[in-house]
């Protein structure tokens, strides 16, 4: 029978629904034998690479040497700093912007079922469609300043927030919204207290991934439209064959890109703990 | 006054929509519960017993009928009435202090008013010690009391229990209801209990309402003679059983005669 009893209802818990991993980090044990045996191999990794540059005489255009690399990334860093802030103040203002309304819209949409069947359409479309792409017709409408790149980012960061919001906010616990209904809860208190810490989960990961799609739209705009920021730095090193600072370029991106990552694992451990 | 009527509960009946048409769940119950009492509602699976003990609690409206709790109609969520629910439906992303602190949040008061109470409750429970304890810490019996704790901690004068022990094993289940005993003639609340387990219902109750299969009517109302304190040891005597046996004989008869009216199906009668 599906009928509304409250045997019924009240059997709707988060059981199986444990499929968020915020093991990706925990399991590397940070001290001791482990950290060595992983450091051992990453110098192992670089090592073979520096060697078989040299060995095999691969030219600097090619592949730079590791060891080029890192005097690259000491020698043009102090040059690269106003690249990265800029990089960063870009990434921070569209993914606030993209988040906040991520998360808002998730809120308020999960309420209307059918109204989201509307929309989901959409925000798929925005979620599969790389931003960037969209960057040169943005340059036209808004001109080279950081406003198109802003945009971009917040288009791609802002659907990707939205769509795991909404599934964190779609698991309704109706047992544990009858819980504080009797209690006397209002809509506010209900939305405060039970449906927002029940979605919280999903709005990190929401958080987090889109962080990261923000960052990859970010650089690949910078690259369209020259300035500043390190996408710019990627395209003006690329078109002189300069690959050592290059690659200096993609490791503090990607420095930037896992920084996102351990902030948002640690958020998760402190406020999504219980869900694990 | 030991007589006076808390509860009264009269031609109480709902009706659900469903897929298939509308749903007879309740139908014109009548139930009277006294001050301080305790007393059982039980009936075969799914015959509307957990549907009147949530519009006891006003999470929904009957379709018909009136509950008056206290002198005063049932129209949304009170005070003086509390409930405990079939899972312990703690919040898992609080510990076991904020949990039983939840419903003096929602209600905006402050919980250290009460806070000698909640320490005699977590006592009487057995769960000092516990309170940073996130709820996935706890056992399943542990769960239980601490919703327990949480439907008692304000004070409420009435406690609707919805098979509160339903998912516990049979060990657990007795323990807990030694303990809810205790607590019961400390505290001097007047219980609503529903349950499935028949000797659950003797054994804690002064009275037990039996419900017919769906729609949920009256059927029997067994007074519960045996003595108080009831020890446990109390479920292995032939008065006890004696009371059980003829319980459940009514039960059997309410849906043997609804399956001679082509009303019951036992297959599809699960929900």
């Amino acid at each position: 029978m599906t009928t509304e009893t409250p045997q019924a209802k009240d059997k709707v818990t988060l059981q199986g629904e444990g499929f968020i991993d915020w093991s990706a980090l925990t399991s590397i044990n940070f001290a001791g034998t482990q950290m060595l045996i992983i450091l051992g191999v990453a110098a192992l990794v670089i090592a073979g690479i520096e060697l078989a540059v040299h060995l095999f005489r691969i030219p600097s255009y090619v592949f730079p040497a590791p060891s080029e690399i890192a005097s690259a990334l000491v020698v043009s860093f102090p040059n690269l700093v106003p690249h990265i802030l800029v990089t960063l103040q870009e990434l921070a203002t569209g993914y606030l912007i993209g988040a906040l309304i991520g998360i808002i819209l998730a809120a308020v949409i999960t309420q209307f079922p059918f109204i989201e069947k509307i929309i989901t359409p959409y925000i798929l479309l925005l979620v599969t469609t790389p931003m960037v792409a969209l960057v040169p017709l943005l340059i036209l409408k808004f001109g080279f300043g950081q406003t198109p790149r802003i945009i971009a980012i917040a288009l791609a960061s802002g659907p990707m927030v939205m769509i795991n919001s909404s599934t964190g906010f779609r698991r309704t616990d109706a047992a544990k919204i009858a819980l504080a209904r009797s209690y006397g809860a209002t809509t506010l208190q209900i939305f405060q207290k039970v449906r927002f810490p029940l979605a919280l989960p999903m709005i990190i990961v929401g958080l987090m991934v889109g962080g990261i799609f923000g960052l990859t739209t970010c650089v690949g705009a910078e690259m369209v439209g020259g300035g500043m920021g390190l996408g710019t730095r990627l395209t003006y090193y690329s078109s002189l064959a300069r690959m050592a600072p290059f690659f200096a370029v993609i490791i503090i991106v990607a420095i930037i890109g896992i920084s996102l990552y351990v902030l948002f694992y640690f958020i998760g451990k402190k406020w999504a703990s219980w869900e694990a | 006054m030991s007589d006076q009527p808390v509860i009264v509960v009269e031609k109480a009946s709902k009706t659900f929509k469903s897929a298939r048409g509308p749903v007879r769940a309740l139908e014109s119950f009548d139930m009277f519960v006294n001050q301080g009492q305790f007393v059982s509602i039980v009936g075969p699976s799914g015959c509307g017993k957990s549907t009147l003990l949530w519009a006891m609690a006003s999470l929904w409206p009957l379709s018909g009928g009136t509950i008056q709790i206290m002198g005063q109609e049932v129209r949304s969520p009170r005070r003086e009435v509390g409930m405990v629910f079939q899972s312990a439906n703690l919040l898992p992303w609080r510990n076991l202090l904020d949990n039983i602190h939840f419903p003096f949040e929602i209600m905006h008061e402050n919980p250290k008013r009460y806070e000698d109470r909640i320490k005699e409750l977590l006592q009487l429970t057995s769960l000092t010690g516990f309170e940073g304890h996130m709820p996935q810490e706890l056992s399943g019996g542990m769960q239980q009391r601490a919703s327990i704790v949480r439907a008692l901690s304000y004070d409420p004068q009435v406690l609707l229990m919805d098979e509160p022990f339903g998912a516990l094993d049979a060990f657990t289940r007795d323990e807990m209801n030694l303990m809810l005993l205790n607590i019961w003639e400390k505290s001097q609340k007047t219980i609503v209990f529903v349950t499935h387990q028949i000797p659950e219902a003797v054994y804690l109750s002064d009275r037990v309402y039996v419900m017919t299969p769906r729609p949920g009517r009256n059927s029997r109302v067994f007074d519960i003679p045996l003595p108080r304190p009831r020890p446990l040891v109390l479920t292995t005597e032939r008065a006890f059983f004696d009371i059980v046996a003829e319980i459940k004989q009514t039960i059997y008869d309410d849906v043997q005669a609804a399956a001679d009216a082509g009303k019951y199906q036992m297959d599809t009668y699960a929900h």
